[in-house]
C-alpha cells in the first residue's frame, strides 16, 4: 500500500516548480487522485478481517453509533414531514387535474428514488462528516510527530472507522427515509385501510423495475462512499500542503498557500465543496442514464 | 498493518453505555431495512408467485413498456415481461399472468390495446363467457388496437376537408355567395315599386302592360255587370222571357195531356187489331191443313196418272236392254 505522505511529497514538488495558478489547478486535479487513492485504501482496510481487532471494532462501533444515533431521529422526523407535505401536494394537484392514477408513482419516483437519497447524503455530510473532517485536520495538526505519519495504523484506527461510519450512515438513512416515505405515501392516499396494499404494491413493483432498482442501489452506494471518503481524504491532503508551504517559507509557497485558501481554518470547507460536487455529478449522471 | 496504534488525540466524549450493542443494533436495523425493502420490491415485482405466459400479437408496440399492467375489469391481472419483434415484423408482447388470476382468462377472451390522449397505452382483457375453457399456458392471441392518437390525423384531415369546403362555399365566386347576391337583388327588387311583378315578369315594361291589362279587365267587368243586369231584367222581368216560357210550358203540358188521351185510344185500337191478328193466325192454320189435303189429292192424281200411263198401250218400254 502506497503511503499517503508519498503522494503528499508530490504536492511539495509541485508547489516549488509550478507557478501559482498552474500549480493550483494541477494540485486540484491531483487532489482527486489522492481522494480516489485514499478511498481505495480505506476500502481495503475496511474489508480486511485483520482490521477488526477488538479495539478497532469498538472504535468502529462508537463512530457508527455517533454518526447514526445523533442524526437518525431528527432525520426520520424531517423525512416524514417532507414526505407528508410533498405527497399531499402531488396527490391533491394530480386529483384536481384528473391524473390521480399517476400521483403515487410520481411521489415514489421523485421522493424515494431521487430526493431522499441525496438529502440523506447531504444530511450526513453536513451533520457528521463536516465535523469529522475538521477533527481530522485538528488531529493531524496536533500530532506532527512521526506516529501520525504511521499511515496504516492511523488509517485503521482513526480514518477507516470514520469513513465506515459515514458510509453506513448514508445507507441507513437512505433505507429509513425510503421506508418512511413509502409508508407516508400509502397513508396519505389510502389512510389506514389495508385494502389499498395490493394496488400500492403493484405500483411500487412497476416503479422499481430491475434497471431502476439497480440504479437506485448503485446511486446510494456511490453517495455513501463519496460522503464517507471525500471529507476525510480532503482533510488529509490539505494539511500537508499547508505544512509544506510553511516549511518552505519562500514567497511562492506562502502565496500558493494563501491564494488557494489552504489554511487550517477552512480545510473542511474545501472537502465539502468537493463532496457536493461529486454528489451532484452522481445525481446528474444517474438522472441522465435513467431518463435520456 | 499491525503497527501500534497511536493514542487518539481526540478528547474522548462522555462514555456511552453499551455502545457496541447499540451500534450492532443500528447495523441490524440497516440490514433489516435493506433486506426488507429488497424483499418487498421483489414481491411487488411478482418474483414469488407462479405465473403463466400469455403472448399478445400486435402490429405496433408503441406505448407498451416493460412492467405495465394488463387489466381485467379494471383490476391488474398481468404484467408485461418482454416485448420483442417477431419474424413476421409484428410485435410479440409477453405477459406474465399470476396463476391465481389466470382463471379470468378464457379461450374466448378478447385482448385490446388502447392509447388515450393522456396517459399510457392500456392492455385490457375481456372475457364474455366465463364458462369457456381456461386459457392455456403460452397461448398466443391477437391484440385489437384502439388508438385515439391514431384517429387524430384522420380527424384533422376530415376537418381540413370540411374547412376547405366551407372556404369554397364562402368564397367570392362560390355558388352560395352568388345565390345570396341573387337573393339580395331579388329582395331589393321586391322593395321597389311594382317589385313582385317586376320580379315575376323580369321587366318594368311587362309589369306596366300587365297592370294596363288588369285595368282593362276591370273596365270590362264593369260593363259585364251592366249587361248582366239588363239580361236579368229581360229574362226574369215582368215581361221577360221567362214568363213567356212559363206559358209555353203550360201549353205544352196541356198538349201532352191530349196526346196521352190519344195514345190511350190508340192502345184500344191496337188491342183490337191484336184480336184480328189472332183470328188471322187461326185462319192461317186452317189453310195449312187445307193445303195438305190438296197436296194429298194431287199426289193421288199423280199416282193415278202414272197408273194409267203404265197400263196404257202407248206405254213406253221401260225395260233396260243390255248389250
Amino acid at each position: 500500500m502506497r503511503p499517503i505522505h508519498t503522494i503528499n511529497a508530490l504536492h511539495s514538488k509541485l508547489g516549488t516548480k509550478l507557478g501559482a495558478f498552474g500549480s493550483g489547478t494541477a494540485r486540484w486535479m491531483l487532489g482527486w487522485w489522492d481522494i480516489v487513492f485514499f478511498g481505495a485504501q480505506a476500502l481495503v482496510v475496511s474489508l480486511s478481517p485483520s482490521s477488526y481487532r477488538a479495539q478497532t471494532a469498538r472504535i468502529v462501533a462508537r463512530h457508527i453509533y455517533q454518526s447514526i444515533g445523533s442524526i437518525l431521529p431528527w432525520y426520520t422526523v424531517l423525512t416524514a414531514l417532507i414526505s407528508l407535505v410533498m405527497t399531499r401536494i402531488v396527490v391533491v394537484t394530480a386529483l384536481s387535474y384528473g391524473l390521480s392514477q399517476f400521483a403515487l408513482e410520481m411521489v415514489v419516483r421523485v421522493l424515494v428514488l431521487e430526493l431522499l437519497p441525496m438529502s440523506a447524503a447531504l444530511f450526513v455530510a453536513l451533520r457528521y462528516m463536516a465535523p469529522v473532517s475538521s477533527d481530522i485536520a485538528t488531529l493531524q495538526r496536533e500530532s506532527k510527530q512521526a506516529s501520525w505519519r504511521d499511515d496504516q495504523a492511523v488509517l485503521r484506527d482513526e480514518l477507516m472507522p470514520r469513513v465506515l461510519a459515514g458510509v453506513v450512515s448514508v445507507l441507513t438513512l437512505t433505507a429509513v427515509s425510503a421506508v418512511v416515505a413509502l409508508l407516508i405515501a400509502y397513508m396519505v392516499v389510502y389512510g389506514l385501510s389495508p385494502w389499498g396494499f395490493e394496488a400500492y404494491t403493484r405500483m411500487v413493483g412497476r416503479v422499481f423495475s430491475p434497471a431502476v432498482a439497480l440504479g437506485f442501489a448503485v446511486k446510494s452506494l456511490l453517495f455513501s462512499l463519496a460522503v464517507g471518503v471525500i471529507p476525510v481524504a480532503a482533510a488529509l491532503i490539505n494539511e500537508p500542503l499547508a505544512n509544506v508551504g510553511n516549511k518552505i517559507g519562500n514567497k511562492v509557497g506562502n502565496k500558493v498557500s494563501s491564494n488557494i485558501g489552504l489554511t487550517l481554518a477552512n480545510l473542511g470547507e474545501s472537502g465539502l465543496v468537493r463532496l457536493f460536487l461529486v454528489i451532484f455529478i452522481i445525481e446528474a449522471a444517474t438522472l441522465m442514464i435513467k431518463y435520456f | 498493518m499491525d503497527s501500534p496504534t497511536p493514542p487518539s488525540p481526540e478528547p474522548i466524549a462522555a462514555p456511552i453505555a453499551n455502545i457496541e450493542v447499540k451500534a450492532v443494533l443500528l447495523l441490524l436495523l440497516m440490514l433489516a431495512l435493506i433486506v426488507g425493502t429488497v424483499a418487498y420490491v421483489l414481491y411487488a415485482r411478482g418474483a414469488f408467485e407462479r405465473t403463466q405466459e400469455l403472448v399478445l400479437l400486435a402490429d405496433d408496440s408503441e406505448g407498451v413498456v416493460l412492467g405495465m399492467d394488463m387489466t381485467f375489469s379494471g383490476f391488474p391481472i398481468g404484467r408485461v415481461r418482454r416485448v420483442e419483434l417477431a419474424d413476421k415484423g409484428n410485435v410479440r408482447i409477453i405477459i406474465d399472468v399470476p396463476s391465481k388470476d389466470a382463471r379470468w382468462l378464457r379461450t374466448s377472451s378478447v385482448f385490446t390495446m388502447e392509447s388515450g390522449l393522456v396517459g399510457n397505452t392500456k392492455i385490457r382483457a375481456y372475457s364474455g363467457v366465463l364458462t369457456d375453457p381456461p386459457l392455456p399456458d403460452g397461448s398466443e392471441r391477437t391484440a385489437l388496437r384502439g388508438d385515439t392518437a391514431a384517429e387524430i390525423p384522420k380527424l384533422v384531415a376530415m376537418v381540413k376537408d370540411l374547412t376547405q369546403n366551407l372556404v369554397n362555399m364562402t368564397g367570392e365566386s362560390s355558388n352560395l355567395n352568388q345565390s345570396l347576391a341573387n337573393v339580395q337583388t331579388v329582395t331589393e327588387t321586391l322593395k321597389g315599386p311594382n317589385g313582385t311583378l317586376k320580379m315575376l315578369l323580369g321587366d318594368d315594361a311587362n309589369a306596366k302592360q300587365l297592370i294596363t291589362a288588369l285595368t282593362q279587365v276591370n273596365a270590362l267587368l264593369v260593363k259585364m255587370d251592366g249587361l248582366a243586369a239588363k239580361t236579368d231584367k229581360q229574362v226574369f222581368g215582368d215581361k221577360g222571357l221567362m214568363v213567356d216560357a212559363q206559358a209555353t210550358v203550360k201549353q205544352v203540358s196541356a198538349t201532352l195531356l191530349d196526346a196521352r188521351a190519344s195514345l190511350q185510344k190508340l192502345d184500344a185500337v191496337l188491342v183490337e187489331a191484336q184480336g184480328i191478328a189472332s183470328n188471322t193466325k187461326v185462319a192461317t192454320t186452317d189453310l195449312g191443313s187445307l193445303r195438305a189435303e190438296v197436296e194429298t189429292s194431287l199426289r193421288k192424281v199423280e199416282q193415278l196418272v202414272g197408273e194409267i200411263n203404265r197400263k196404257w198401250p202407248f206405254a213406253r218400254d221401260t225395260a233396260l236392254k243390255l248389250p
